[in-house]
């Protein structure tokens, strides 16, 4: 490896090779034309959390010469996530990394159509990521109280106390943790 | 469950003027007999529950028999919402919309866990728990999912509601009603409104919610698993 | 008087320049909709009815299964896998226990590898019987070939009833096995119904293949090339049909396949007829595996007895730490899970690879030229179910 890419720096972690973000595409590249591999499909890429970096991961394998997978891992940190996008390479990387960006926060730089594939436009937060919090269903807030007296629905008047105790205290209704001790 | 509307003919006189070829009824029994006997569902398979659904219309578990031959693919011309399977966040505003679009007198019947209550995938981002958040539901039948069989059963409890209501004070013929639900909109973090306070109340003490807490969180571990690295060398390719 | 499929191609090409002058219209084959097999949904850009992109939209059943799995002990998310790909619950469990006995390094007992192989054929059957018949609903023939295909799958429905206990959700496999051995008199019934199976088939193809309105309808829409396929990572019987031969059962060979002897259909086309056609075949393949495998189930335990127990404290299973991607060969294409572990009993990453998701990313390619209903077969035959593509 080191022979055909100068200045390439590779780890092997757990069978899989760990890249920096800029290489990627030369390698994938090779491995996908070099007759010694020839590894021409992309079963798998997923996004996975690190606590302090995120990780791409991808799973390769050759249709013809039956081998496989070579596992190949991208880390980036978790603020700035930037990979270069494979889907020049492989055309089957497209709803694999919309769906790690929409669940992961990876922007994939260089893909067509990068918006959110499963959760709907405007919805904000990772999902996936280890800190993120949903909210609580059954408490309304503020904006649903004003939003249903827009529309004409009359709100009992102890949900609407409790959203406008919520909105000056300036909490949200975020999912809680268990009170007792988890058994 | 009573059917208020028994007619106070003679048991004996009916059955004597039957032999005749003479039928004696009320209009309201009539009416709801003709109502029951010919439910038209609209074709609303969301999940799994919708495989059930296409089985009790098949040859083994027949829904024919009961009047509920023809699936509609347009709410207009549909009486019954059988909402069968999970109803996420994303989808609800459909939901209700195709609600608002059907004409009355209309019914809905929730099959299966997850579209009373949210079912298995309760602890979720993208559930919304029990589509009876927004709209009014007239049978719930759990199950997950609720074997044909279920759903037959719950379609003749149907019946046997309609058969009970009166003409009289039947909510469509009065003036001025309009069961059009508000449609809900997506907001940065779910749903606003989360749920349609004339509808639906949430349960002031919960259970679940003391034991196990709000949807689990994933705070509860905070060391990420560290690998082992093996310094550079050349890979090795082949099956694993 | 029937036209040719030359003749056909000409009338439309003569038509093109006419329709240019009409403006673009978009419609949304949206998620309410009797053809999209599940709540799926296509802004559909189109001129006159040809159309000119397609645009697919996902996630109306997004119901977080990786994240409910991230917290759950590794057997409790096996009801879940279920409820994947709702069709096929054996072949989702299947591939979740591979992941896991590789992640573990557990040992399967014979008796159990023959049982999940034969769980898995049957599961086969069921979803290409099903997945013709919904093909066929599309067409227009309104529902016959459905009630044909259910009255299969209600018998083999009625066996994975008394081994596992339920119709669709089995839940059935674990990790070093299955649930419980077959119960008295299952396994002739299994024999009966591969003796009578063939017959079916026989009656069902007699009807389809050679009918005129599916021969002039689904060949020459949809092709799929082979580059394309294989760059766009396209699996299964879609594949097959382009001529990919990449068959995972073949490749790994996992859990004794490789000891049955059967082969693998390939097309050479790429359009609608060719997948309805490997489908048609790799029932009869299947049927040869059965026959093969009920012939030589040997007698047995059916579970690890180091995990007999495991159900009543899931939360002893604690696998060491490393990551594992365990495949199989879905009828719907490649089902992968990949698992990362971290010593404690719930996963740390929990991924599944959807076949039907991936084998979307062509859609739009496929039904650029063709009309509105065709877009409507070619989304028959890729043969999506929801509850995959949004996991």
């Amino acid at each position: 490896m080191e022979e055909r890419f100068p200045g390439i720096q590779v780890q092997i972690v757990n069978q899989g090779l760990v890249l920096k973000p800029g290489d990627l595409i030369r390698v994938a590249e090779f491995l996908k034309e070099s007759e010694e591999f020839k590894l021409n499909y992309l079963s798998l890429i997923t996004g996975v959390d690190y606590l302090e970096h995120l990780e791409s991961v991808y799973h390769l394998y050759s249709i013809d010469l039956r081998t496989g997978p070579v596992v190949l891992k991208v880390r980036v940190p978790r603020d700035n996530a930037r990979i270069p996008s494979l889907v020049s390479v492989f055309r089957g990387a497209e709803f694999q990394e919309r769906e790690a960006y929409d669940m992961m926060g990876i922007v994939y730089e260089g893909h067509p159509d990068l918006r959110r594939i499963f959760m709907w436009e405007g919805f904000e937060g990772f999902p996936l990521r280890k800190d993120y919090i949903p909210e609580d269903d059954d408490v309304l807030e503020w904006e649903d109280v004003e939003w249903l007296e827009r529309h004409n629905v009359k709100v009992p008047e102890d949900l609407k106390e409790h959203a406008r105790r919520l909105k000056e205290a300036g909490k949200e209704a975020r999912a809680q943790k268990p009170t007792e001790k988890e058994v | 469950m009573k059917t208020p509307n028994v007619s106070n003919i003679d048991q004996g006189l009916k059955s004597e003027l039957g032999k005749k070829g003479i039928v004696i009824t009320t209009l309201e029994q009539l009416y709801n007999w003709g109502r029951a006997g010919s439910i038209w569902p609209l074709q609303f398979g969301l999940a799994c529950c919708a495989i059930e659904m296409i089985a009790s219309a098949c040859g083994r578990y027949d829904i024919a028999r009961f009047g509920a031959e023809l699936f509609r693919g347009s709410p207009r011309q549909a009486d019954l919402m059988i909402v069968a399977g999970t109803v996420t966040k994303k989808m609800t505003p459909q939901i209700v919309r195709l609600y608002n679009q059907m004409a009355e007198p209309k019914y809905v019947i929730t099959m299966g866990a997850c579209s009373i209550a949210g079912g298995p995938f309760i602890d979720g981002y993208n559930v919304l728990k029990g589509i009876d958040r927004f709209i009014p539901v007239d049978v719930h039948l759990p199950g997950c999912p609720p074997r044909p069989e279920a759903l037959l059963f719950g379609l003749t409890t149907l019946q046997k509601k309609i058969a009970g209501q009166e003409i009289e004070k039947n909510e469509w013929y009065r003036k001025g009603l309009k069961r059009e639900y508000p449609i809900p909109e997506f907001g940065p973090k779910g749903l606003i409104p989360k749920f349609n306070p004339e509808i639906w109340r949430p349960e002031t003490a919960s259970h679940r919610r003391e034991r196990y807490g709000d949807p689990i969180l994933i705070g509860k571990k905070t060391a990420a698993p560290k690998f082992e690295t093996f310094g550079d060398s050349q890979v090795k390719v082949g099956t694993s | 008087m029937t036209m040719t499929i030359e003749a056909a191609d000409k009338t439309f090409e003569a038509y093109d320049p006419v329709l240019r002058d009409t403006e673009t219209l978009e419609v949304n084959l949206g998620p309410q909709h009797p053809s999209t097999h599940g709540v799926f949904r296509m802004n559909v850009k189109l001129e006159g009815e040809t159309v000119l992109s397609l645009k697919p939209v996902m996630g109306y059943l997004h119901r977080n299964h990786e994240q409910i799995a991230e917290n759950m002990s590794y057997l409790g998310s096996m009801p879940y896998t279920d409820r994947l790909d709702y069709f096929n619950s054996m072949s989702n469990n299947f591939a979740y226990a591979l992941a896991v006995e590789k992640l573990a390094a557990i040992e399967v007992p014979e008796r159990a590898r023959y049982i999940r192989v034969i769980m898995a054929e049957l599961t086969r059957l069921v979803n290409h019987v099903s997945v013709i018949g919904f093909l066929l609903n599309d067409l227009g023939a309104f529902f016959t070939p459905v009630l044909y295909a259910f009255r299969e799958r209600e018998k083999i429905l009625d066996i994975f009833e008394e081994v596992a206990g339920s119709r669709m959700m089995c839940n059935y496999f674990r990790f070093g096995g299955v649930k419980r051995d077959f119960p008295a008199g299952v396994l002739d019934r299994i024999r009966k119904i591969v003796g009578v199976f063939p017959k079916f088939l026989e009656e069902f193809e007699g009807l389809l293949t050679q009918n005129e309105i599916l021969c002039l309808r689904c060949q020459r829409v949809g092709v799929l090339p082979y580059d394309l396929a294989v760059s766009a990572s396209i699996t299964g019987p879609m594949a097959r049909a382009s001529g990919v031969n990449y068959d995972i059962r073949k490749i790994d060979g996992y859990s004794i396949y490789n000891r049955f002897k059967f082969r693998v259909p390939l097309g050479t086309v790429g359009d609608v007829y060719d997948r309805y056609m490997i489908r048609v075949l790799e029932m009869h393949e299947s049927l040869k595996i059965l026959e093969q495998a009920l012939k030589e189930i040997p007698e047995g335990p059916v579970l690890n007895p180091k995990f007999s127990a495991l159900a009543k404290a899931p939360r002893n299973f604690k696998p060491p730490k490393g990551e594992a991607y365990g495949r199989v060969e879905a009828p719907k294409g490649e089902l992968g899970f990949y698992l990362v572990s971290d010593g404690t009993p719930q996963p740390w990453r929990y991924h599944v690879r959807a076949p039907s998701f991936i084998n979307l990313t062509v859609l739009e390619d496929l039904c650029i030229g063709h009309k509105v209903a065709d877009a409507v077969i070619i989304l028959g035959s890729i043969d999506i179910v929801l509850g995959e593509v949004d996991h």
